[in-house]
């Protein structure tokens, strides 16, 4: 494979990456906490899309749309029953609590589903394009292709609706946001819910590229994405777009050409350099598109 | 208009406000007054629902509104312009202005209430691109103001407009309450420049470490000896 190649797959799977990196930013910026239950958010995603594709035989369409459904039910609950009775809780109780969630997730799958992985029927038609000598693979499109989408529609959302709005007040100043009107619960409940939609839609591409599921399909995705947001800026949103993106990059080329086994290392050590550098990542002070 | 009545509130186990009670009519400048810590700001905060008092109860227009909370208050006809203005650093001078509108769906109430605005503060028209923390101090106080305005308040709560001001920006501050309140809006209005604020008000209470320890027609207060020694530097 060419360099071209292993570049695309990067951006690729920094889309991916960067998907679920949003929803990690944008629950940090509105209700000031990391939410360590996400990537098995995004597992969850996985297994209701499994089900459904594999199990009930259900069309790819609706498959994916009762994915989504199900992860967004999924993170407003968890939200109303872990972490709403904490908002006032210091931020070691919630994040303790967020842990225990995530650990929750994963043992729900684990009875439900076993510890086996699964193999998952991509949702992407068989496709592959050639460019510039290299074929590429119709999931690294789609991949790409949504990745983009949604974040051009996240950005008209929140940049140009009201409740996209309400959701920079909230980030900036709860109390001011509520004196305006702005109820902060349910900015909060929608925040979680356009994160968890999104972690749904990361799951199904990502479990088309690579064709499997297991419990623990969602641990080390998240744990890439946080890295992504904290990289980019945490509660920035074109920073964990650019941090999840580079991070993609960044493993897909130190697979190929340095060592399959030390990429992550590679990835970590990255983001320990990026921050010794710049503690607040790289668009931690950009303002005017902070959420 | 607005009564509080027995107003308690406590931070922890400290009591910051013990047993308020006053009342603004319709129409009328109250100041309420009082040195560093006195509660001023606590007492604003639990009107309008950001904390909520241990005992006590809030009425608007003889609705109890003590347990209502905050983001309701708006449409029920208060607006609050915050402490320290509290403006939308990050967002443009409209954008903060169409915030203060949030809870309004009539697209040309709103827009009549932004002219308004700008009819008072010619200087965020001229800045509506800018982004709302580039503003220079008294713009943000400006923007605060007018913030607060775009719901079309039937009362406004003013805590401190006169803070890091300029004399002659002070004045016109003062002044442009003075107009809101010639259009009908009913003000409470808590600042430390006593002097100012009593000699717009009509009436004025004395807060003195979570107790209202004097209260009456401002201009007499103005000549009180005690307000003079304390609150006036006389
Ligand atoms: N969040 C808080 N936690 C604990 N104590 C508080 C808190 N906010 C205010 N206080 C205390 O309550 C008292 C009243 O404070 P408040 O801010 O209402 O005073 P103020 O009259 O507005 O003062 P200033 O004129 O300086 O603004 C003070 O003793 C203050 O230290
Ligand atoms: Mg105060």
């Amino acid at each position: 494979m060419s360099f071209f190649s292993y570049f695309v797959s990067g951006i690729s799977l920094g889309s991916i990456y960067a998907l679920i990196a949003l929803g990690y930013t944008m629950v940090y910026g509105i209700a000031k906490m990391l939410n360590f239950a996400h990537g098995d958010v995004i597992m969850i995603g996985g297994y209701v899309a499994f089900t459904a594709i594999t199990t009930m035989q259900f069309p790819v369409w609706l498959s994916i749309c009762i994915s989504i459904l199900a992860c967004i039910i999924l993170g407003v609950v968890i939200e109303k029953i872990a972490y709403k009775p904490l908002r006032n809780a210091t931020p070691l109780a919630i994040l303790i609590t967020a842990i225990g969630v995530s650990y929750l997730l994963q043992n729900v799958a684990l009875l439900i589903f076993g510890s086996a992985a699964k193999s998952f029927t991509s949702v992407v038609p068989k496709f592959s394009v050639e460019l510039g000598g290299v074929s590429i693979t119709g999931e690294t499109i789609v991949t790409i292709a949504v990745a983009v989408l949604i974040v051009i529609c996240l950005s008209i959302f929140i940049n140009k609706t009201k409740s996209g709005r309400a959701m920079l007040a909230v980030s900036e100043d709860k109390g001011a946001a509520q004196l305006m009107g702005i109820n902060v619960n349910s900015t909060i409940s929608l925040t979680f819910a356009i994160g968890s939609g999104l972690a749904a839609v990361a799951s199904v591409l990502l479990c088309s590229t690579y064709p499997q599921i297991s419990p623990y399909t969602g641990a080390m995705p998240g744990i890439k994405a946080f890295t992504a947001a904290v990289f980019g800026g945490i509660g920035s949103i074109p920073g964990a777009m650019i941090g999840g993106v580079v991070l993609g990059i960044i493993e897909s080329l130190s697979k190929a050409y340095i060592s399959s086994e030390l990429s992550d290392a590679i990835v970590f050590g990255v983001l320990i350099i990026v921050l010794l550098v710049r503690p607040t990542g790289l668009f931690g002070k950009k303002f005017n598109e902070k959420v | 208009m607005l009564r509080v009545e027995n107003v308690e509130v406590y931070y922890g186990v400290i009591k910051a406000i013990k047993g308020v009670s006053f009342e603004v009519n319709q129409g009328e400048i109250i100041a309420l007054i009082g040195s560093n810590g006195a509660g001023k700001t606590t007492i604003l905060h639990t009107i309008t629902g950001l904390i909520s008092p241990k005992s006590g109860s809030i009425y608007l227009e003889d609705t109890d509104i003590t347990k209502i909370p905050a983001h309701k208050i708006v449409s029920m006809g208060m607006a609050h312009v915050p402490e320290g203005r509290r403006i939308f650093q990050e967002l443009t001078v409209y954008e903060n202005l169409q915030l203060g509108a949030f809870i309004m769906k009539d697209k040309k109430q709103i827009e009549k209430n932004l002219e308004y605005v700008y009819k008072h503060f010619p200087r965020l028209k001229e800045r509506k691109n800018q982004i709302a923390g580039t503003l220079s101090g008294g713009e943000q106080q400006m923007l605060a103001m007018g913030r607060a305005l775009m719901s079309n308040p039937k009362i406004l709560l003013m805590d401190e407009p006169s803070m890091g001001l300029s004399p002659i920006l002070v004045s016109e501050i003062f002044q442009i309450i003075k107009e809101v309140s010639a259009d009908g809006t009913t003000v409470l209005l808590v600042d430390h420049n006593a002097k100012k604020a009593l000699s717009i008000a009509d009436r004025a209470y004395v807060l003195e470490t979570g107790k209202i320890v004097l209260s009456g027609d401002a201009k007499e207060l103005l000549n009180d000896e005690s307000v003079k020694k304390a609150y006036l530097g006389e």
